[in-house]
């Protein structure tokens, strides 16, 4: 199985563990990444304010650059990039006069996007490529007595019409069969589907840290040994901001999160430093002795 | 098909405190929708249910409640659709309002955020004589905000509500877009001086949760970005939301992916000192765990291909 590989800014800037964790369990399962070099920023929703012509232009370009590779489906493994990428190739291929505009914005750069793409996040892959089946017989480290919290993260959910979740409802609980087919525990918590507070954290820090305690306290208070998502901006506000969040609140939380390639290497026995574990805010350590792995 | 209710109550004359669920077994036809079964319900099994609705027919946006947690006007939701092999549904009132009694929720707080948007058409000079004359295309994008039916299901699922009651939220604010883009109403500037400030345009996530549930197709984060965009078009651009958009552009411009560090200086603002500090401590733990991205601002390294993402966005910036 090979893939358009697109890591995106974070997990090459703020999350290099999540970096790291796809490169070592791709490895692993087998599955053949080709980096599309020089792709632009997705824009995370954030150009397509400015402009969303810029931004699908630009998500354009990376299609058409993996098309150039020969290859018809990206992986990503950023929720974020998933969304973003996922609505600006919706736009392209329900309106062919739109696709043919911003193919001419292309010409100048000698692309073409002829609309052939599908984009997956590591998940679906996992779930919908490489089945859990395959998956089971890849765990030599069950995370038995293990509760995960699962954390999905908006834009590998919403809008649903672009994310496929209406013909696909099954994807709002991929990581829950995941955790299953690892042997943990998928703990339920309000907030699995909700928003991180990441894209206001610079703006309205208050309300973002409302969201990160509220989430990571209702998660551990369910149960969780530590929660999985599969983006690395909640990431950054779920961990980094944890001590923040834990200050606002008045309360010690503590909750260890994991990017989703980390879970699946420890269940596949990769070595934490293999998958970066030490580089959280938050410490996985006694996740990691719970886990017995190697710390 | 037997249908399986779990409806939450409430009443507030009861001795009881806070809320319970109550398991309903009846009998539907097929084609029932939720309020059908609940006013079956009500009508054959339990009086004393409180619940509002009135056209049924997905058109005067009375009976929004949650379904399996999800904000539903449960005229439009089919029982086949949400428990197809006869499961339990569970029905509970909206979020993020006040409960009434069992499903019915004040609407006030809804009202509140609306009126606050000074929802009416606002045009100076002389009266005409006859009515105020739009053009036809200059009506086009109002139509889908002007589709709201005033539910409160957006406001039900709003994340940011949630946390902060004190945001303006979904319908309102795209309320707020529908008399902003209109060419008859002359207050625009200081409308959208008024969506500048706090609990305005900027304290929206854009979590999507509110286009999701959206049953008439308002896509009210849509309008928040639209107003966004107003408000940056209008020369208000010294506030973080518009800082942040624009610092986020310059670097991608530049090298083709994001300065993570540069974005959260501009958006700040580069001589807040206060945040500055605040902030120092996540900057040493990041940087001692090996992830803080050290080479920013200037020493932010160019990807490949930054030529070509600068010339687009020479082309398509406005």
């Amino acid at each position: 199985m090979k893939y358009a590989f697109y890591p995106g800014c974070v997990s090459r800037g703020g999350t290099p563990e999540l970096y790291d964790s796809t490169i070592a369990v791709a490895n692993k399962l087998g599955i053949e990444l080709e980096e599309i070099v020089g792709a632009a920023c997705t824009g995370a929703g954030v150009l397509q304010e400015k402009g969303l012509k810029l931004g699908d232009t630009l998500n354009a370009r990376t299609f058409a650059m993996a098309e150039r590779m020969g290859l018809t489906t990206i992986m990503t493994i950023c929720s974020t990039c998933q969304g973003v990428m996922a609505q600006a190739n919706k736009r392209l291929l329900d309106n062919p006069d739109y696709l043919a505009e911003v193919n001419q914005e292309l010409k100048p750069e000698g692309l073409e996007y002829t609309g052939r793409i599908v984009i997956k996040h590591l998940a679906w892959v996992l779930v919908e490529e490489i089945g859990l089946d395959t998956l089971k017989t890849f765990v030599t480290n069950p995370l038995e007595d293990m509760k995960i919290a699962p954390f999905y993260g908006c834009y590998i959910l919403r809008p649903s019409n672009a994310l496929g979740t209406d013909e696909n409802p099954g994807r709002n609980e991929y990581l829950e069969r995941i955790i299953e087919t690892l042997s943990g525990e998928a703990v339920n918590f309000p907030g699995r589907l909700q928003c991180c507070g990441f894209p206001i954290m610079l703006i309205n820090e208050k309300n973002s840290m409302e969201m990160v305690g509220k989430h990571t306290h209702n998660a551990k208070a369910a149960g969780a040994d530590a929660m999985v998502t599969p983006c690395p901006l909640c990431h950054l506000n779920l961990d980094g901001q944890q001590p923040k969040a834990q200050a606002q609140r008045g309360e010690k939380i503590g909750l260890p999160i994991l990017h989703l390639p980390q879970l699946v290497g420890m269940a596949m026995g990769l070595t934490p430093k293999e998958l970066g574990l030490g580089r959280h805010i938050v410490s996985t350590k006694k996740l990691l002795s719970k886990a017995s792995v190697r710390a | 098909m037997q249908a399986n209710l779990r409806v939450r109550r409430y009443d507030p004359e009861s001795a009881e405190q806070g809320s319970h669920l109550q398991d309903y077994q009846i009998e539907v036809p097929d084609h029932f929708t939720v309020l059908d079964a609940l006013m079956k319900v009500r009508e054959e099994d339990d009086p004393s249910l409180a619940l509002r609705c009135s056209c049924r027919a997905s058109i005067c946006g009375s009976c929004a409640m949650t379904v399996n947690g999800r904000a539903s006007l449960v005229c439009k939701t089919k029982m086949l659709d949400v428990a197809p092999d006869g499961q339990a549904v569970l029905v509970e009132p909206m979020n993020n309002q006040r409960v009434v009694k069992d499903l019915v929720v004040d609407l006030q707080f809804f009202w509140g955020k609306v009126r606050a948007v000074e929802p009416y058409l606002q045009p100076r000079g002389e009266e005409p004589e006859g009515e105020y004359i739009a053009s036809n295309e200059s009506m086009l994008n109002l139509l889908t905000p002007m589709g709201c039916i005033m539910c409160g299901a957006c406001v039900s699922a709003c994340t940011v509500l949630e946390v902060d009651k004190n945001f303006l939220g979904p319908a309102a604010l795209a309320k707020a877009y529908r008399f902003v883009a209109d060419p008859r109403d002359d207050e625009t500037q200081q409308r959208l001086e008024s969506l500048n400030e706090s609990s305005g345009v900027w304290d929206c996530t854009r979590c999507y949760m509110c286009v999701d549930v959206c049953p008439k197709g308002v896509a009210p984060m849509d309008r928040i970005m639209d107003l966004r965009e107003s408000i940056i078009e209008a020369g208000m651009t010294n506030t973080p939301g518009a800082r942040h958009i624009e610092s986020f552009a310059r670097t991608v411009a530049h090298s083709g992916s994001l300065d993570e560090p540069m974005l959260a200086i501009d958006t700040w603002g580069r001589t807040n000192i206060i945040k500055l500090m605040d902030n120092a401590m996540l900057g040493f733990r990041t940087l001692r765990r090996g992830k803080l991205p050290l080479r920013s601002g200037p020493f932010h390294p160019r990807r490949p291909g930054a030529d070509a993402v600068g010339r687009i966005f020479k082309r398509l910036s406005k």
